[in-house]
């Protein structure tokens, strides 16, 4: 399978790239680790007629907590997150979904951003940026904006993302001690895409959860912050009645598709068993058990 | 309209005016007739096509031909040094890693790949690196096995100040 034919640029900069995308505008299309947009340019499923590939460009790929914040760069790839001990030992559930993303190989090319940018309601680390309540730096030509991950999903690879913008940082809170993660997902072979997945990060204060995130993947058009859950939970002591009562309220958020990998009743299941099963693991990693 | 780009395959400088569309395993297959590189799945899922790319196993049906511009690509056609099979391909044929073969190539450059990074694999790193490779005929078992013994073959004959540094890292 071919692409439609396109023009190719590879910027050095990134004024560069965002000077061709202004020019461009809605006909160009951003190239980073390119393992959903090349599969999706061979399936004829988008046919830009211009290509900006960023990779040429330098110092986009990197991960770094700077004041206070977690910076990821646009090409910082799967396998670095894979990786990183410093996700490992502070951002649990950006370390235990980054193994989870498609296959080994994949990984090596894929992006962070880009997965973000392309914004598929299976996609995972969209899932993770919401549990994160992280901010997305949106650059253009004319400057920057910042937008929360909340505000940037609007449906099937819908986001708030102009065609002349670039999705150039990621931004998320620095983990203190007393947080933890948890990225569970049930996939039916290695590569697949979720059929549910449930990301949940909790910062605990004081013995009482200080704020719970929850973002739930493959369970509507888009993914999804489990609000109403998350806010059950705050200010409360995390007992059994109350990590039930959030994992009812998530699954209550989730609007699933019934499709070959499972029924609505299903699905909406197991976003409840994974909303329990991860605010336990979250909540003993916040302690250092996990 | 085409570009040109010069990309170093197996160490050797290959130039050539390229597509932008043109995909890298086109470019390896039908440009420079390296036909040990195979297209499988064409979607992604498959592992057939795994080159490396300056070193890291990379699906070449999912990048394009001028992106690998200015860069080192390995194929299968790379492996053999002097007339004498790569350790990995000793090891796959010495332990029946391969049945029809064809998903072989791409096995055997993500097992490089990982041999390197880790020179002692257990038999879980072993299936978790492959995991994007995929096999109809041998259920598995034998390439692990022969990724283990090529592993033992590299560490046996590396020098042993590298050896060393190896089982500490």
């Amino acid at each position: 399978m071919l692409p439609a034919a396109f023009e190719y640029h590879a910027p050095k900069t990134m004024d560069e790239a965002l000077g061709l995308l202004d020019e461009l505008g809605e006909d160009a299309k951003v190239l980073a680790g390119g393992q959903s947009l090349i599969p999706l340019l061979k399936l004829r499923f988008a046919s830009p007629g211009h290509l900006v590939d960023i990779n040429k460009i330098k110092d986009l790929d990197y991960l770094e907590e700077r004041d206070g914040t977690l910076r990821i760069g646009p090409l910082f790839r799967h396998k670095s997150a894979e990786r990183s001990s410093l996700l490992a030992s502070r951002y649990h559930v950006m370390a235990e979904a980054a193994p989870m993303i498609a296959d080994p190989i994949i990984r090596n090319r894929g992006t962070i951003a880009g997965s973000v940018a392309h914004a598929d309601p299976s996609g995972d680390w969209g899932t993770v940026l919401l549990a994160l309540d992280a901010d997305l730096v949106l650059r253009s030509k004319s400057g920057s904006r910042t937008v929360k991950a909340r505000d940037f999903f609007s449906g099937p690879f819908s986001t708030a993302l102009q065609p002349n913008e670039i999705l150039s940082e990621i931004r998320i809170p620095v983990s203190k001690a007393m947080t933890g993660g948890s990225y569970l997902k049930l996939e039916r072979k290695v590569g697949d895409f979720a059929t549910v997945a449930v990301a949940v990060h909790l910062r605990m204060d004081d013995g009482k959860v200080g704020s719970a995130g929850i973002g739930l993947t493959a369970v509507g058009p888009q993914n999804i912050k489990a609000e109403k859950a998350e806010a059950s939970l705050k200010g409360v002591r995390l007992d059994d009645a109350a990590i039930k009562q959030a994992a009812a309220l998530a699954a209550e958020a989730a609007d699933p598709k019934a499709d070959h990998r499972g029924s609505v009743e299903y699905k909406r299941n197991l976003v409840r068993v994974f909303t329990e099963r991860g605010l336990k693991r979250a909540s003993e990693r916040a302690r250092g058990g996990g | 309209m085409s570009q040109s780009i010069t990309v170093t395959v197996n160490g050797e400088k290959r130039s050539a005016d390229v597509e932008p569309r043109l995909l890298l395993v086109h470019f390896l297959r039908e440009k420079l007739r390296l036909t040990g590189t195979h297209i499988g799945c064409d979607t992604t899922h498959c592992g057939a096509c795994t080159v490396l790319v300056d070193g890291t196993p990379v699906k070449s049906c999912t990048m394009l031909a001028v992106q690998a511009d200015g860069q080192q690509v390995t194929t299968v056609e790379g492996l053999m040094a002097g007339g004498a099979l790569h350790p990995i391909q000793a090891a796959f044929k010495e332990e029946h890693g391969l049945q029809c073969g064809f998903c072989t190539p791409g096995m055997m450059l993500t097992s490089v790949a990982l041999l390197k990074e880790k020179p002692d694999p257990s038999d879980d790193d072993i299936r978790w690196a492959l995991s994007g490779n995929i096999c109809r005929c041998t259920g598995y078992m034998n390439i692990v096995k022969a990724v283990k013994s090529a592993g033992a073959q590299m560490r046996a004959s590396a020098a042993v100040p590298e050896a060393a540094t190896a089982a500490r890292s």
